[in-house]
């Protein structure tokens, strides 16, 4: 291709996204577009494909993100490229859904008629407009019992500004209106708008981790052209590498021998870890580097850290390279050598947010195969010393001894909710119940509220969502971001078993909280912990002051009793059944501490 | 090859609450069919001099007097016991006639289902009998010279309190059995029990009160002339259940009838359950073997600890070794040690055993000889 025909070819090139609150049938409008399109036979089709990783089929949701490009010969005879880029759909990855919509012109915006506009909806929506895309509304679920199409298309122009009559009504599930959406992307999102003859502007929405090929980067191209053996160089690390390939997803990869202007695709340069091509940053050429990279880049830093400790201590260098292995793949993971007196040898663990640490959880324990403790998750505290200087606690356990801290300031989050005016009371009673300050309230219309509160990202993190949900029977929605620090009257509570101080149970606390909070826990973890044969003391205490106490009565008569017969195997079963419970307790001296245990502080507001 | 040798009369006139072991109300059943078809499954073993024999249920003592006669004579044919020949027995079904067959073909122990001698707790149980029954059937057994019996006996029902366990002590002592089995109750899934337990309609002690009703049989039996040699059985010298004792010293047994489980040269094994597949598969086929397991060594050394360890005389060291070519240090050192300094574990030069505290904690520590 000559830059005529690069330029030529733009024209007919579409970017966009689909945009959606979760369950609002995103993932379900991509699998239709995607058979509707000449890129994929529906017999090859699995259920929802883009979504690739088990982990996100079994969740029903999307963490890492896909493109994938399409041919559609439009109903005025020319035919267009499409990229349908994927978006993560969780609170945790906004940075990612950010990156990915940068790579796009326009958005499909799809709400449920039945539920109409959530909170993730708006988040995605101002996503979309800080990006200045072009959004096309789509009502979808049209066919559902509970659907009404038309409230919910007002509602759309009333809320986000998008004409009523312009509004699409779909059932991506029943392929009803789908070709009407592909007409309206043709029409209506912009084709790019960049220029081949400029140096290589190329944008990394997605960076993800193949063992056997490197990293695979998803870029998009902004301007010039890319080819295999070009020696290119990140902008924001600097770092140079040599392409290997380029190529477009149809959703299978195919190798092509060029990405130019308005192309979306991958790109694969023997780069050994995703932090060598980090999402958001711009890729140019080494000898003609772009003057500017692209904006909006930014460093992803953990919000929320934890302590992993392999429940089998022997196998701390599996979990080392467990967690070298995911890093590779996810440069938003940060990770540490912890030592815990109780808990022996593991990692203090970074993440985005509590999402991300359950998924990576999760694969620790299923890909890898180690049983794990994890304990509560903390924040990073900034604790002023009285000597003047600052330093950064993210392990409860190492927060200094009171005397000789000036103060402490904690992290806190803007929280943006919306509910049913029906549940404005109970939403407000628990943001203040979380040592929330009160910011804004909006109507959205005659029945939705949107209520925002500036809130510790701690009381974010201990079970608010949970708490959210059922206070306002699943209705309410949740955004956040972060804001900043500000100073707290804070303390640590420190767990004592049979005598002993557990520091992987130690947690922090607002004062005005400890004691109410040392009392719950301390029940809490009375009735979690099993029995053992001896009595087992358990005491919270702030400092030297024991706040709390109960005790674990020591176990009764266990052992069976009829032992006859001759069905042994039974019996065995019976003791193995047994045995893989204590094999997921930890040892700590020699009381047997079930997981749940170190995260029961999670769980002290309910009941 | 095995000395022991398991018989299962899957059949009851009445069934207990709380029982789910294989078995069925004998109404309109084939009983006679059955018979034939345990008896081809006998048959199929070679004439030989066994050790034990050991008739359950099921209530064997359902079978009428024919279908009885039948079973005996066939097994009296074929094996010689020199040990122990044992028959379980309802009170209610003990009558003097089927004693006397049973003497007559050399059965020369009788386990007694006795349960408890409260009536009202014989009537939650859902047994048969009642507390006059218990006294006839020991007469009938005294009268033939058939003395050497055993009691079966449970404690922690719902609704008992310490005076039926004195009760049950007090008989104990008048009647002198040889042998004593005291088992706690334990709730069975499908069972009567099981459901109204779940529906709350019954409830029993918690494990901690079951722990002290434990103790105190163990403590009254003992004063009484009966030392416990098993978790939850008691016996007058020379009188320990020879039979049981193979289980538990992890010895070879076989197993015949319906749903019963035998255990040959590291392999366990069991036939179908139901009592038309059994007799189905032994008239089609001579064979109602259902699944057959083989035992890794691991997993026989295992069973031989978890086993051995429920008698009070405990797990032989030298025959471990004898029979594993490996010494138990080699294999479960770390563990003895580990129990051993908690106190439930106690070794001599010949033995490692339970201490009194690790019996009543026996599961947990039988859980460390597991992988």
């Amino acid at each position: 291709m000559n830059d005529f025909e690069r330029i030529e070819r733009q024209e007919n090139i579409r970017n966009f996204s689909i945009i959606a609150h979760i369950d609002h049938g995103k993932s379900t409008l991509a699998d239709r577009i995607l058979e509707n399109t000449s890129s994929v036979a529906s017999r090859e089709m699995k259920e929802q494909l883009l979504d690739s990783m088990e982990l996100e089929r079994e969740r029903g949701i999307t963490i890492k993100l896909n493109a994938v490009q399409l041919k559609y010969t439009a109903k005025d005879g020319e035919d267009y490229i499409f990229h349908l880029i994927d978006t993560p759909g969780h609170v945790d990855f906004t940075y990612e859904v950010s990156r990915s919509l940068a790579a796009c012109e326009g958005a499909v915006l799809v709400v449920d008629a039945a539920q109409g506009i959530e909170a993730q909806t708006m988040a995605n929506v101002y996503l979309a407009l800080d990006n200045d895309l072009e959004l096309l509304s789509v009502i979808n679920k049209v066919d559902l019992p509970a659907a009404e199409p038309d409230r919910v298309a007002q509602e759309v122009e009333d809320v986000i500004g998008l004409p009523k009559e312009d509004a699409i009504k779909a059932s991506a599930k029943a392929n009803v209106g789908i070709e009407e959406i592909l007409e309206s992307v043709v029409e209506n999102v912009p084709a790019p708008a960049g220029d081949p003859a400029q140096p290589l502007k190329a944008l990394i929405f997605d960076s993800a981790y193949d063992p056997y090929r490197g990293v695979i980067s998803s870029i998009r191209i902004i301007d010039g052209t890319v080819k295999p053996g070009d020696k290119i160089k990140m902008m924001a690390t600097g770092k140079e590498f040599e392409v290997a390939e380029v190529g477009i997803n149809t959703p299978k990869p195919m190798a092509a021998k060029e990405l130019t202007i308005g192309d979306v695709g991958y790109l694969m340069a023997s780069i050994k870890t995703v932090s060598d091509s980090k999402v958001g940053d711009t890729i140019t050429h080494a000898d003609r580097p772009a003057e500017k990279p692209l904006e909006g880049y930014k460093k992803m830093n953990p919000m929320v850290f934890c302590g992993m400790f392999p429940i089998d201590s022997g196998r701390y260098n599996d979990l080392r390279e467990a967690l070298e292995k995911l890093e590779l793949s996810d440069s938003s993971i940060e990770y540490e050598p912890e030592t815990s007196q109780a808990l022996g040898f593991g990692f203090r663990t970074g993440f985005l947010g509590m999402l991300h640490m359950e998924i990576i959880q999760e694969r620790i324990e299923r890909e890898f195969g180690i049983e794990l403790i994890a304990t509560a998750p903390s924040v990073i505290y900034d604790v002023h010393i009285t000597d003047g200087s600052k330093i950064v606690v993210d392990n409860p356990s190492e927060m200094p001894d009171p005397q000789k801290i000036s103060h402490v300031e904690e992290p806190y989050v803007q929280a943006t909710i919306m509910v049913p005016n029906d549940y404005v009371g109970p939403v407000m009673e628990l943001c203040q119940k979380k040592r929330g300050n009160f910011v804004n309230m909006d109507y959205l219309d005659d029945i939705r509220v949107n209520i925002i509160y500036d809130i510790p990202l701690s009381e974010i993190v201990f079970d608010f969502f949970d708490q959210l949900k059922s206070q306002t029977k699943g209705y309410a929605s949740f955004e956040y971001d972060f804001i900043g620090y500000k100073e707290s009257n804070l303390v640590k509570m420190d767990i004592l078993l049979n005598n002993e101080k557990v520091d992987a149970l130690s947690f922090i606390v607002h004062r005005d909280f400890a004691y109410e909070r040392g009392k719950v826990i301390v029940e809490k973890l009375k009735n979690l912990i099993p029995r053992q044969q001896f009595e087992v003391p358990v005491q919270a205490a702030i400092g030297q002051k024991i706040i709390s106490r109960s005790n674990i009565k020591s176990m009764g008569k266990n052992v069976l009793s009829k032992c006859y017969g001759g069905d042994i195997s039974r019996k065995r079963k019976l003791l193995e059944k047994q045995k893989e419970g204590k094999k997921k307790m930890k040892a700590v001296g020699n009381v047997e501490i079930p997981q749940e245990a170190f995260l029961a502080v999670l769980k002290m507001d309910e009941d | 090859m095995p000395k022991s040798m398991y018989i299962h009369i899957p059949f009851c006139n009445r069934i207990c609450t709380y029982c789910d072991f294989n078995k069925v109300l004998i109404k309109n059943q084939p009983v006679d069919a059955y018979v034939d078809a345990l008896i081809k499954e006998i048959e199929m073993i070679e004439p030989q001099t066994l050790k034990t024999i050991y008739v359950g249920g099921g209530t064997p003592t359902a079978l009428s007097e024919q279908q009885l006669e039948k079973l005996l004579a066939v097994i009296d044919g074929r094996f010689s016991v020199e040990d122990e020949f044992c028959f379980e027995g309802n009170p209610d079904e003990l009558t003097l006639d089927k004693l006397d067959l049973l003497h007559n073909y050399g059965v020369n122990r009788i386990s007694l289902g006795v349960q408890t001698f409260n009536n009202d707790l014989l009537e939650v149980l859902g047994r048969s009998h009642n507390y006059d029954d218990i006294f006839r059937a020991i007469n009938h057994m005294e009268k033939i010279g058939l003395d050497n019996y055993s009691i079966d006996l449970m404690y922690n029902l719902p609704g008992e309190t310490m005076d039926d366990l004195d009760q049950s002590l007090k008989y104990i002592e008048e009647l002198k059995p040889r042998h004593i089995s005291w088992y706690s109750l334990i709730i069975e899934p499908h069972t009567v029990f099981y459901n109204r337990m779940r529906k709350g309609e019954l409830t029993v002690d918690d494990d901690e009160k079951e722990g002290e009703k434990y103790l105190y049989v163990i403590k009254e039996l003992e004063k009484l002339g009966y030392p416990q040699y098993e978790i939850s059985n008691f016996a007058q010298p020379e009188f320990e259940s020879s039979h049981n004792k193979t289980y538990w010293k992890n010895d070879n047994y076989y197993g015949l009838g319906a749903g019963s489980h035998g255990y040959i040269n590291g392999t366990r094994y069991y036939n179908v359950k139901p009592v038309n597949h059994y007799i189905q598969a032994m008239e089609e086929k001579s064979d109602a073997l259902k699944e057959s397991l083989e035992l890794s060594v691991k997993e026989q050394m295992e069973e031989e600890m978890f086993l051995g360890l429920r008698m009070n005389r405990g797990v032989d060291i030298t025959r471990f070794e004898e029979k594993y070519g490996k010494t138990l240090d080699s294999v479960y050192g770390s563990v003895i040690e580990e129990e051993c300094a908690k106190g439930n574990l106690v070794r001599d030069s010949g033995h490692v055993a339970l201490t009194p505290q690790g019996r009543l904690v026996g599961n947990s520590v039988f859980l460390g000889f597991l992988d």
